[in-house]
């Protein structure tokens, strides 16, 4: 009895600190955590930016003459610029002289007449580009940033398109039981029982053959998220079996809350550190399938740059012995998907220490 | 016994039905009219109207639905849209390669892993586990892609230890020829992520009493992890690789395609190019009929690893 007495009653006013809070003071003291926080904040901020239009919005410009070498290497040989110069001037240098057989011979000079006076500024392709050209003379660096505004936003997007079906799903699942549960245990089942890699060729194929998906980067949003979302539903009906059932649950019932309400106002809160979770790995998850699924061609379309897609153009660049697009891409994606894991099991610790 | 086995193939039905009605929402109905989808891919319009005749496009749905039903339990789901050939005989033509190279892949990776991962254990908390920690999530983070692309040019295309790509009509010479590489780089990229996996299965157990109680009757520390934990923790290993048994089937697409590999994975991803809907839809189906089976069998397989189970 006297231990129960030790503790002081809790004062009248005095806030305890939340959930999230608390979780908040752990991540801060996990300096893996912050680290990978910064980074990945990092990635965001450049995201929006781009998104802007701030950076990297002339990325389609060909700066550079073709395979532009990168600043630090700006004496390596470059024999496709050369090649592609020789080319140029041979298709300037002045044809076989046919004017004796050629009908249209003596309008020629009407037309270079008429031609010089359309003003062309012809430009001066750099020979060097900060990380390199591609085969265009686009610059590697601006390619990267635009394309990593892509693939983030298509892994965030889907990600949180799928976190919003699974957890919707889960929560009606879990919340009603019975009938109810029985058809989207089915659901989940039929979705599960495919391997996961032809679910989705599957529904991208549907997709790029009709469609029927929408324009841009939404098939792949909704095809990614579309498939993905069963681990999620999965952990949040589990959570909603163990809630449903609480006091504070049957409290809120007792004062006339709507099931509605139950499910949405008094529980999701109480599981929602599961689904950031979920979401953060997921966003993972569906940047590398991005990654994937454009280089197959299923994924952003061509006139669109993403990691997916310079990763392709780097297949066949990497043997005539231009690394730098592939090590941009590749390089860029390593740091934000090991920043963006580590901090999913930093938030993993700080929202549920018990696990540890 | 057998009454779980009846029960659990009596359950599969309703699933079974469910994903042959997903692959035809999603093929026949939202994907709609193959007249629509074929259109500038098969010019010769005979070919054309003969296919929407086979999937019955001008009945109603349910009668669609009754022909793919049946083309389901006939294994006819006739011929490909794109070579004409037989869509039976291309799967059963292609999964011998995608096998070659997937199942010394399942084998080697779960081998390295569960013994890497015994080690990693056995040492835990110390600088070596944390380093091997740090590098797993390194290497887990880089993309598959990367390391097919960089891998091939290396070992097959600068220093020539491989064939770049290719494949032939003989077994032995597919194995010990072709099929290294591919099996290398999966193994090289599959050990990282089940390597953290297995290292935590193991680590879950090591804290149980029966740990604590082996070693308070004087059991060296070999002996408890390799007969005490290691027997345990290979049961949630084992459910591990029953999950990802299916996945040999399909193979790992993205080394078919690199490797010209003709295996189910890059027939999948030809397929899909081509909008040749029945191959996708005949492989989906199955599939998910052979992962529910290996499913079961797993489940059967508890029974004797672990004899707490009991069929209920």
């Amino acid at each position: 009895m006297s231990a129960i007495l030790d503790h002081p009653p809790a004062v009248a006013g005095h806030h305890s600190p939340g959930l999230w809070l608390l979780a908040w003071r752990r991540l801060r003291h996990d300096r893996v955590g912050m680290v990978s926080l910064v980074i990945v904040v990092f990635f965001l901020l450049l995201m929006t930016a781009s998104y802007m239009g701030l950076v990297a919005s002339d990325w389609s410009q060909e700066k550079g003459v073709s395979y532009a070498n990168p600043s630090f290497l700006a004496g390596a040989e470059n024999l496709e610029a050369k090649a592609m110069e020789q080319r140029a001037k041979a298709a300037k240098a002045p044809p076989v002289d046919l004017s004796d057989v050629d009908p249209l011979a003596p309008r020629y000079k009407e037309w270079e007449e008429r031609a010089k006076k359309i003003a062309v500024t012809e430009v001066k392709r750099s020979e060097t580009l900060p990380l390199g050209g591609d085969k265009w003379g686009r610059d590697v660096l601006k390619k990267a940033i635009k394309g990593s505004e892509v693939s983030i936003f298509v892994g965030l997007s889907s990600a949180l398109l799928a976190t919003l079906i699974g957890t919707v799903l889960g929560a009606f699942a879990g919340y009603w039981g019975g009938k109810v549960n029985d058809f989207l245990e089915w659901f989940y089942n039929i979705f599960t029982s495919i391997p996961y890699i032809l679910l989705i060729l599957a529904f991208a194929a549907v997709a790029t053959s009709t469609g029927k998906f929408g324009k841009g980067i939404v098939p792949i949003v909704l095809v990614l998220s579309l498939t993905g979302w069963t681990g999620i539903y999965r952990l949040i009906r589990a959570e909603y079996i163990k809630h449903a059932n609480r006091e504070y649950v049957k409290a809120a019932q007792a004062i006339g809350a709507s099931n509605n309400s139950r499910m949405f106002h008094h529980i999701l809160p109480n599981v929602s550190h599961v689904a950031l979770v979920q979401l953060s790995q997921y966003t993972v998850g569906f940047i590398k399938a991005e990654v994937i699924l454009s280089f197959l061609g299923f994924g952003v379309p061509v006139d669109m740059v993403s990691w997916g897609t310079m990763l392709a153009e780097a297949q066949n660049e990497l043997v005539i012995g231009k690394w730098w697009q592939l090590a941009a891409a590749g390089l860029s994606m390593a740091v934000l998907v090991t920043a963006f894991s580590l901090l999913t099991d930093s938030l993993r610790d700080a929202l549920d220490p018990k696990l540890r | 016994m057998t009454a779980y086995v009846i029960r659990r193939v009596w359950q599969m039905i309703p699933t079974i039905f469910g994903v042959i009605l997903l692959i035809f929402i999603l093929f026949n109905w939202v994907g709609g009219d193959p007249a629509q989808v074929l259109a500038g891919k098969i010019s010769n319009p005979d070919q054309i109207a003969n296919i929407r005749r086979q999937l019955g496009v001008d009945q109603p749905y349910w009668v669609q639905l009754l022909i793919f039903v049946k083309q389901v339990f006939t294994f006819d789901f006739g011929r490909s849209w794109s070579t004409n050939e037989e869509v039976s005989h291309i799967i059963l033509t292609r999964v011998g390669p995608t096998l070659t190279i997937m199942l010394p892949v399942l084998f080697i990776t779960t081998g390295l892993s569960v013994l890497f991962a015994v080690l990693v254990a056995y040492v835990r908390g110390t600088l070596t586990d944390r380093m091997v920690m740090i590098a797993c999530t390194v290497a887990m983070s880089i993309s598959f892609l990367v390391y097919i692309i960089v891998f091939q040019w290396l070992f097959g295309f600068i220093l020539g230890w491989f064939p770049v790509q290719g494949w032939s009509e003989s077994f032995w010479k597919n194995l010990t020829y072709y099929a290294p590489l591919p099996i290398m780089l999966a193994v090289f990229v599959g050990v990282a992520p089940e390597l953290r996996l297995y290292r935590s299965f193991f680590l879950d157990e090591i804290h149980q009493d029966y740990v604590r109680t082996a070693r308070a009757k004087g059991v060296p520390e070999k002996g408890v992890m390799l007969k005490h934990v290691m027997r345990n923790a290979l049961i949630p290993i084992l459910t591990n690789v029953g999950i990802a048994l299916p996945g040999v089937f399909v193979g790992s697409f993205l080394l078919e395609v690199f490797f010209s590999v003709p295996g189910l994975g890059r027939e999948v991803v030809t397929a899909v190019n081509r909008s040749d809907f029945p191959v996708i839809k005949a492989v989906t189906v199955y599939l998910a009929i052979i992962t529910m089976v290996i499913n079961l069998l797993v489940d059967v397989m508890y029974k004797f690893v672990d004899p707490r189970v009991s069929f209920k």
